[in-house]
């Protein structure tokens, strides 16, 4: 079977990169180059160059002392959701620090469906009495929410297309800077202070923040902090990078 | 004026798998950490053994990287050191070359030795002046297993030509100069993980000396765990060495359980259950070990309960790689959330025998209660009760010997992210589980100990100040109920597992 004529209509580096997927996913890591260019009927040089923009992007790994191609963690991963579990056990180190130093309470939220979960909560560090959160859904205006609606996508949930355009516009501007606040989060006088978590293929799959005393997270013209800011920024640039986000 | 410099504690914890350096502030909070693995041999079945030369190596290397990696305006004031227990090392004085690789804990190549020494007249000795019966687990059967094994060991051992230590005494003679006057000294809680010790006295019993025919020339002194062990020489700025605990004392220092009957228990690959007995020992009959908790140089030792459970982290990577059930550690709890209780099915994960309380090495594991309603989600969460329910049977064997109640059960290890293992702990224990904010309890034990020495901090209490609730289950009196009428399930299936190996 030969790949080389495009079907009218189709792109042909696309089925061409989609056979060789096939032919090495099917190999189970037994073929070089030459192989592959052989079985999906393409030069060699060809073939090479398509490889090798699998191998930038993930979709293939290859051995690096054979040469063999096999498919990557990238291609593996695409599809499967994060598991929640999975998150909070890699993101705890880092929440636990975060509220060490804020001396705030911390949380890691999801996204399950339209709804803010709370995936994994610290408690704030003064031993005052506090409930576990986990498993609890936050009301979606809250720092948390925004972060999380800023990078769904638009299609998911049937009020985003009645969303104001204040709300979009605040939105576009959480995507922008990489950090959402709320003034007023769950009780009076209370705020918090929120950044995007991402994961191996770089899509926000979780946001990180803080909640405490409007007075300690802002000053009085209502922006945040820098340093506390710069914490939960962080924090969560380290959870990325702790899940394999690439860049972070 | 100039700004205060930070002051900071540098903590060593030398580890079964690796070695790590770690550099703490005031507030018990981590500034900086070093990590580096080491390889693990396994000559023969049961053997485990570690390269003595390789372990000093990487602790030079992390502490030196770690050290480097403090702020420039900070000041580095002690250190302290935590290691895995009961590991075994004997090296030559002179040359500072180990004689053999470190026998470690997990090696069970003394079973036999040991089978036959409790067999001897006299053996109830051990028990009565040690506070543990003679077990393969402790490390003075396997520097006899040395002494016996390494040619012409026991001659120049007698000579006094090598030495014997445990992980700490290693790294403290080493750091202190080695070969070029290295100071010779074991801190009292490992001192007392050897058999060799009088547990009331903490000092080298001969009467114990002679049952395991241990030459007294190679023995390290004994010293508290908290105050001046000597200076190491071989870091850069020289630090004081002033603290060392084992690896599970310095987690109960490092979780501040510092009064009689708080406890804390590390969920790892096992669990490891210690409750502070305060000053007085406790006579044990219930399954629970009596051993030293840590002394304060000029006070009196404070001793503590241990219930050491072999299996429990070990049970959900056996899910992961033994059964391909999960493919992380972390989706245990997504898989046994698919389901609402266990189906029935009961999981005993007696893969080398039984611990705490049971001390049955013959109990083999085993799946109880299956029938075609069960799932991998049953399995699952009958997995993680496992390690709920061994934490129960621990937990009552220490109140029947300590007479002691838990206020609340100090948690810390990787399984402490598991939201649904930690509330039927809660649940099963009826007692409140409280995880805290530095998840590090062993390397911050060993650097708490370092810093009272120098005054960083003034005493135990300013440490309990540094201590924070990061998160806590409570218990439901409907669920703890439920789970009392079903306990003895639970235990028909360990006596199951129990028969089952029986030969």
């Amino acid at each position: 079977m030969a790949y080389g004529r495009a079907v009218p209509g189709s792109v042909q580096s696309i089925e061409r990169a989609a056979a060789i997927l096939q032919v090495v996913a099917g190999s189970g890591g037994t073929l070089g180059v030459t192989d592959i260019a052989e079985a999906v009927g393409l030069a060699k040089t060809t073939a090479h160059s398509l490889l090798r923009t699998l191998l930038q992007v993930g979709f293939v790994e290859q051995d690096p002392a054979t040469g063999r191609y096999a498919l990557g963690v990238a291609l593996l991963r695409l599809g499967s959701t994060l598991d929640t579990n999975e998150l909070r056990a890699r993101a705890s180190n880092w929440a636990d620090a975060l509220a060490a130093r804020s001396g705030h309470a911390v949380r890691l939220a999801a996204l399950a469906g339209d709804e803010v979960v709370v995936v994994h909560h610290v408690f704030r560090p003064d031993d005052s009495a506090q409930l576990l959160e986990v498993g609890t859904a936050l009301p979606s205006g809250c720092a948390l929410g925004k972060v999380l609606r800023a990078h769904s996508h638009p299609h998911t949930g049937s009020r985003s297309g009645a969303r104001s355009s204040a709300v979009a516009t605040e939105l576009a501007e959480v995507r922008a800077r990489g950090w959402a606040a709320d003034r007023v989060e769950h009780q009076p006088g209370v705020g918090g202070i929120a950044a995007p978590v991402r994961g191996a293929g770089g899509l926000v799959v979780a946001a990180l923040g803080i909640t405490g005393a409007q007075s300690a997270l802002f000053d009085v013209r209502g922006t945040p902090r820098p340093l506390v800011l710069s914490m939960v920024t962080d924090a969560a640039h380290a959870v990325s990078r702790e899940l394999g986000a690439p860049g972070a | 004026m100039p700004p205060v410099p930070e002051r900071y504690v540098l903590a060593v914890d030398q580890g079964t798998t690796s070695t790590r350096s770690l550099v703490f502030d005031r507030g018990g909070r981590m500034v900086a950490v070093r990590q580096r693995e080491h390889r693990q041999y396994f000559p023969r079945p049961g053997w485990v053994e570690h390269d003595p030369m390789e372990i000093w190596a990487n602790t030079q290397r992390t502490a030196a990287q770690v050290l480097a990696d403090v702020p420039g305006t900070g000041e580095v004031m002690a250190l302290g050191i935590a290691n895995q227990r009961e590991t075994t090392v004997v090296w030559d004085r002179d040359t500072g070359r180990p004689v053999t690789r470190a026998l470690v804990w997990q090696d069970t190549r003394t079973d036999e030795l040991v089978t036959e020494l409790a067999a001897r007249p006299g053996a109830a000795l051990v028990a009565e002046r040690s506070g543990m019966a003679i077990a393969g687990y402790f490390s003075g059967p396997r520097l006899r297993w040395i002494l016996d094994h390494v040619p012409r060991a026991r001659e120049r051992a007698e000579a006094g030509q090598l030495l014997f230590g445990t992980m700490e005494t290693w790294l403290i003679w080493n750091l202190t100069g080695g070969p070029d006057g290295g100071v010779h000294v074991t801190d009292v809680t490992n001192a007392s993980r050897t058999l060799l010790m009088d547990v009331r006295s903490c000092r080298w019993d001969p009467d114990l000396l002679a049952f395991f025919d241990v030459p007294a020339a190679m023995l390290p002194e004994i010293r508290p765990s908290v105050g001046v062990l000597g200076t190491a020489t071989a870091l850069s700025p020289a630090l004081p060495i002033t603290g060392a605990l084992g690896d599970q004392q310095a987690a109960l220092f490092g979780q501040t359980c510092f009064a009689p009957g708080e406890a804390k228990c590390t969920y790892g690959t096992g669990s490891f259950l210690l409750q502070n007995t305060g000053t007085e020992l406790v006579h044990t009959r219930s399954g629970s070990i009596s051993t030293v908790a840590y002394q304060l140089t000029g006070e009196p030792v404070h001793y503590a309960l241990e219930g050491s459970v072999a299996v429990a982290g070990a049970l959900v990577q056996w899910l992961r790689d033994g059964l391909g059930l999960i493919s992380s550690a972390a989706e245990v709890e997504t898989l046994a959330r698919t389901v609402s209780d266990n189906g029935g099915c009961y999981v005993v994960p007696a893969f080398s025998g039984l611990l705490a309380p049971h001390w049955r090495g013959e109990a083999r594991g085993l799946v109880a209660g299956l029938t075609s309603y069960v799932t991998k989600g049953h399995l699952a969460r009958a997995a993680l009760e496992a390690t709920g329910w061994q934490t129960r049977d621990v937990v009552r064997a220490m109140a029947a010997d300590s007479g002691l109640s838990l206020p609340a059960l100090r948690v810390d290890g990787g399984m402490t992210t598991n939201n649904l293992l930690m509330q039927f702990v809660a649940d099963a224990l009826d007692t409140p589980v409280v995880r805290p904010m530095v998840g590090e309890t062993v390397s911050l034990g060993a650097a708490y100990a370092a810093g009272l020495a120098v005054g960083l901090w003034s005493d135990v209490e300013a440490l309990r100040r540094n201590w924070h609730r990061a998160a806590q289950w409570s218990p439901s009196p409907e669920r703890a109920r439920a789970l009392t009428a079903e306990y003895p399930t639970w235990e028909r299936a360990v006596q199951l597992s129990i028969a089952w190996g029986a030969p």
